[in-house]
C-alpha cells in the first residue's frame, strides 16, 4: 500500500504524545513512512508530490481504536471488514483491532488467515484481530493460544462475556503470558445481572428493566487484577464503565501490575439520565451508569489511570434495533463519532489535554498491541496520520459510513471533526 | 362532554399525568358509579393484546367496554404473532387495518408499549407493561383509597412486599405523588431497594413501624418464583417479617387494607386483614370496571373531538 512519491502535511500543529510534541510542523512523508517533521521554515524549502493543506488543523498519529465488533463473518447486514475499516478512516482510525464475537468466533488460526486475508484485500486501515480466549466463547476451554499467536492474533479475549469460571480464566491468562498477548477482558458477573438490559440505578429502576449493578463489572475486574499477578498476564480491561472499576484499576497500577484499561466515548460522555425514553440506540453493555461514574471516568482517563479511549464500535441493523429495548442487541457506532465526542466532551472544555488525548488514543494503543512502527510521527514510523479541524462544528447525521445507524449522538452538535485520513502515506479519507 | 383536560390519544402510565387529568379520570368514574352509562362507545371495536395471563383486568376491561356498547373482537392477539416473529407494531398495525379503534394491551417488556403508541392511530391502553407502569390499577387504587378516605392529599400510604417487580407499586408512586399524598415502601433490601427514595418512596424496613398510623395499607402480591432467585429465603420467613396479621393491621385502626390480587393468603396477606372491615379489595374489583369506563369515555371523547372512528 505504501506509495513512493512524497507527501507532505503542511501548516498544521502536530501533537503527538509519543514524543512529548505539539507545535507547528509539517509532516513529510516518503514512501509510507514519515521522513520527517519540518518547521515551517524547514517545510519552505521542501518539494512534494502531493500536498495537504492542514491549516488551522490539528495533525496528529493515526488513531488506534483497541475495540472494533467488524461483524464479520457472520454479521454483514450489519457491518464488514471493509465497511468498518471505511468507517474507521472518517473517524481518523488508521488501525482496528476486530473483536472475535463472530458467527462462527474466531476461536482457530485458519479463520483467522482467512480473515486476515479478506481484511488485507478489503480494507482501507490496518486490522489486526483480536481471538477468542475460549472455544466458541463457551467459557468452556481454552483456544489454541499458541498457535493463534504465530498466526498474529493479538490479543485474546471472549469480548461480550467475560471468562466465568476463574480456574479456566487463570489457564488463559498462563497461555496468553506464555504466548505474549495480552488478554482483555470484558467484566460482567452475569449472576449479578440475569437479563439485565440497564444499570442499576434509579433511571431503570424507574422504567422497570431487569439491572445490572457496578458490582458485576468490578469483582470481576478485581478477581482479573489478582489472576493477573498470579500468571503475570498482561490484563486489559474493556469498556470500563464504573468508578469503583477504575478505583480497582489505580489500585493495581499502584502496585505495579502490567494492567490497564480502555473507555468508550458514550461512557465519557452519556449517563443513565440520558436515554431518552426507551431508544435502544442508547442500550449498550456494560450499561451507561451514573453521573458520578461518568465524571469519575474521566477523571481516570485525564489522570492516565484509565490508558485508552476505544469506540467498542458495535453496529446492529435497524431491524435490530427496532425490537423494543429488552430484546434489542446491545451496542452503538462508534468509530465516526468519537474525535467529535471527546474533543467536545473532553479535551475543549479543559477536562483533558491534546496530548493526553492523543496519548490514549494512539500511543498507548499501539504499546498494548506491540504495534512498533504505530502511534507516532517520528521519523521512520508508518506514515499514519488524521487531520482534524478542531473547532468545525457539525451535526452527526442520521445516516453513516458503517452499514449501521445505531447512535445515540444522532443530531447531536460537536465541535472537532476528522477533515484527512492517511494511511501509510495514502489518503483513505478525505472531507 | 367537557372534558377539555384530556388531550390524549392513549393511557400508556401515569408518569406525566398531570394532577387535573387523573381527576378527571376520578370524576368520570364517579359518575359512572352513579348512574348508568350511554353507550357511549358503540360501534367501536376493541382488541386484546395480552402476552401474559390476566383474568381481573382484562374481565374489567372487557365489562367495561361491553357496557359502553363497545365490540370487543371475540380473540386474544397474544403471543402468537409476535412468536412467528411479527414485531408489536405490525401486530398493532393490522389491528387497525382491521377497523379496530382500541387495544388494551399486556406486554412483558416494559416500556414496550410507548415505543408503538406514537406509530399508530389505535387508542392503546396499558393493562401492564412488564415492571413498568399498570395505570388503569393504579387508577382504580386511587379511585378506591378516595372514595374511602374522601381524600388523597396527605394521606399516608404503605406499601409492603415485592415492590421491585411490581408496575403496580411503580403507577401508584407516581400517582400518588400527583395527588399529593406520601409513599412509604416497605420490604427487604432485595425487593425495596434504597433506590427508591430518589423516585420519591420514603423507604422503611421494619414493618410495624412502616404501617403505625398510616391511612392505607397496600400489600403487594409477592411472586413464589422469586425464591429461586434468593429475593428471599422462605414463605414463612417472609411472611415473619412482611405478611400482614391481625395483630399488625391492629397498629393501623384507620387503614385501609388494599391488594391488587391475586391473594397468597398466609403469605403477604392473613385471612383477617383480607376479609375483615377494613379491606377494600372487593370494592377495589368493582371499581375497576368504573375506572375503565371512564378511561374509554374520555378517550372517546378526544377521538370525536379529532373526528377519528
Amino acid at each position: 500500500m505504501a506509495l513512493d512519491k512524497t507527501v507532505l502535511v503542511r501548516g498544521g500543529l502536530v501533537i503527538d504524545a509519543s514524543q512529548n510534541l505539539e507545535a507547528q510542523r509539517d509532516v513529510l512523508i516518503e514512501s509510507g513512512k514519515v521522513r520527517a517533521l519540518l518547521t515551517p521554515r524547514e517545510s519552505a524549502r521542501a518539494a512534494a508530490a502531493e500536498i495537504i493543506d492542514a491549516s488551522g488543523c490539528w495533525v496528529v498519529p493515526g488513531l488506534i481504536d483497541l475495540h472494533v465488533h467488524a461483524r464479520e463473518p457472520g454479521g454483514e447486514s450489519a457491518e464488514t471488514l471493509a465497511s468498518a475499516a471505511r468507517a474507521a478512516a472518517a473517524g481518523g482510525f488508521t488501525t482496528i483491532l476486530a473483536m472475535p464475537n463472530t458467527e462462527p468466533a474466531l476461536d482457530n488460526p485458519s479463520l483467522l488467515e482467512l480473515l486476515k486475508a479478506k481484511a488485507e484485500r478489503d480494507s482501507c486501515v490496518n486490522v489486526f484481530f483480536a481471538a477468542a480466549a475460549t472455544v466458541g466463547r463457551k467459557g468452556e476451554r481454552p483456544t489454541d493460544v499458541a498457535r493463534l499467536a504465530a498466526a498474529g492474533a493479538r490479543a485474546l479475549t471472549d469480548d461480550g462475556r467475560a471468562v466465568a469460571d476463574s480456574g479456566l480464566a487463570r489457564r488463559v491468562m498462563e497461555w496468553a503470558a506464555d504466548c505474549g498477548l495480552v488478554f482483555i477482558e470484558h467484566c460482567e458477573d452475569e449472576a449479578l445481572g440475569r437479563g439485565a438490559v440497564a444499570h442499576e440505578g434509579p433511571a431503570a429502576l424507574k422504567k422497570g428493566l431487569a439491572m445490572s449493578p457496578w458490582a458485576a463489572e468490578t469483582s470481576v475486574v478485581l478477581r482479573d487484577i489478582a489472576l493477573a499477578e498470579l500468571t503475570g498476564c498482561r490484563l486489559h480491561l474493556a469498556h470500563v464503565s464504573a468508578a469503583q472499576s477504575a478505583a480497582a484499576l489505580a489500585w493495581a497500577k499502584e502496585r505495579g501490575l502490567a494492567v490497564s484499561g480502555e473507555v468508550t466515548p458514550h461512557h465519557l460522555a452519556l449517563c443513565e439520565d440520558d436515554v431518552p425514553g426507551q431508544d435502544a440506540n442508547f442500550k449498550v453493555n456494560p450499561p451507561l451508569r451514573g453521573k458520578a461514574d461518568r465524571d469519575a471516568l474521566v477523571r481516570a482517563l485525564n489522570d492516565g489511570v484509565i490508558d485508552a479511549v476505544a469506540t467498542d464500535h458495535a453496529p446492529h441493523s435497524p431491524e435490530a434495533k427496532a425490537a423494543g429495548w429488552a430484546s434489542a442487541p446491545p451496542g452503538v457506532l462508534g468509530l465516526e463519532t468519537a474525535v467529535g465526542v471527546v474533543l467536545t466532551k473532553l479535551v475543549h472544555p479543559g477536562k483533558m489535554s491534546k496530548k493526553r488525548w492523543v496519548e490514549s488514543m494512539s500511543a498507548f494503543p499501539a504499546k498494548l498491541l506491540g504495534l512498533k512502527s504505530k502511534g507516532s510521527l517520528k521519523p521512520g514510523m508508518d506514515a499514519d496520520a488524521a487531520v482534524i479541524a478542531p473547532a468545525k462544528s457539525w451535526a452527526v447525521p442520521e445516516s453513516f459510513l458503517s452499514k449501521s445507524r445505531n447512535s445515540p449522538f444522532i443530531g447531536m452538535r460537536l465541535k472537532g471533526q476528522v477533515r484527512t485520513t492517511l494511511v501509510g502515506g495514502r489518503v483513505v479519507h478525505a472531507l | 362532554m367537557a372534558h377539555t383536560i384530556w388531550n390524549r390519544k392513549d393511557l400508556l402510565g401515569l408518569e406525566g399525568l398531570s394532577r387535573p387529568e387523573v381527576e378527571a379520570i376520578l370524576d368520570a368514574a364517579v359518575s359512572f358509579k352513579k348512574s348508568p352509562p350511554e353507550p357511549k362507545l358503540q360501534d367501536r371495536a376493541l382488541a386484546f393484546l395480552f402476552s401474559e395471563p390476566s383474568t381481573r383486568t382484562r374481565s374489567a376491561f372487557e365489562t367495561a367496554a361491553l357496557r359502553l356498547g363497545a365490540k370487543t373482537l371475540g380473540f386474544s392477539a397474544t403471543t402468537s404473532s409476535l412468536a412467528k416473529g411479527e414485531t408489536l407494531v405490525d401486530t398493532v398495525k393490522n389491528l387497525e387495518a382491521l377497523g379496530v379503534s382500541y387495544i388494551v394491551a399486556r406486554q412483558e417488556a416494559s416500556g414496550a408499549l410507548d415505543a408503538v403508541a406514537p406509530k399508530t392511530g389505535v387508542s392503546i391502553l396499558n393493562a401492564g407493561d412488564g415492571l413498568h407502569e399498570h395505570p388503569t390499577q393504579a387508577l382504580l387504587d386511587l379511585f378506591t383509597l378516595r372514595e374511602k378516605k374522601g381524600r388523597l392529599d396527605g394521606l399516608r400510604v404503605v406499601f409492603v412486599g415485592d415492590a421491585l417487580h411490581s408496575r403496580v407499586a411503580r403507577s401508584n408512586l407516581i400517582g400518588l405523588k400527583t395527588m399529593g399524598a406520601r409513599v412509604t415502601f416497605c420490604g427487604p433490601r432485595s425487593l425495596a431497594p434504597d433506590a427508591f427514595a430518589r423516585l420519591g418512596a420514603k423507604i422503611e424496613r421494619d414493618m410495624d413501624a412502616a404501617i403505625e398510623g398510616a391511612d392505607a395499607i397496600y400489600c403487594l402480591r409477592l411472586q413464589l418464583e422469586r425464591q429461586k432467585d434468593h429475593f428471599f429465603a422462605s414463605l414463612a420467613d417472609y411472611r415473619a417479617a412482611y405478611g400482614l396479621t391481625e395483630r399488625r393491621l391492629a397498629l393501623a385502626p384507620e387503614a385501609v387494607v388494599m391488594h391488587g390480587g391475586p391473594l397468597n393468603r398466609g403469605v403477604e396477606i392473613d385471612d383477617g386483614p383480607a376479609d375483615g372491615p377494613q379491606s377494600a379489595i372487593l370494592s377495589m374489583v368493582e371499581n375497576g370496571v368504573y375506572v375503565r369506563m371512564a378511561a374509554f369515555s374520555l378517550i372517546e371523547d378526544w377521538r370525536k373531538s379529532r373526528g377519528l372512528g
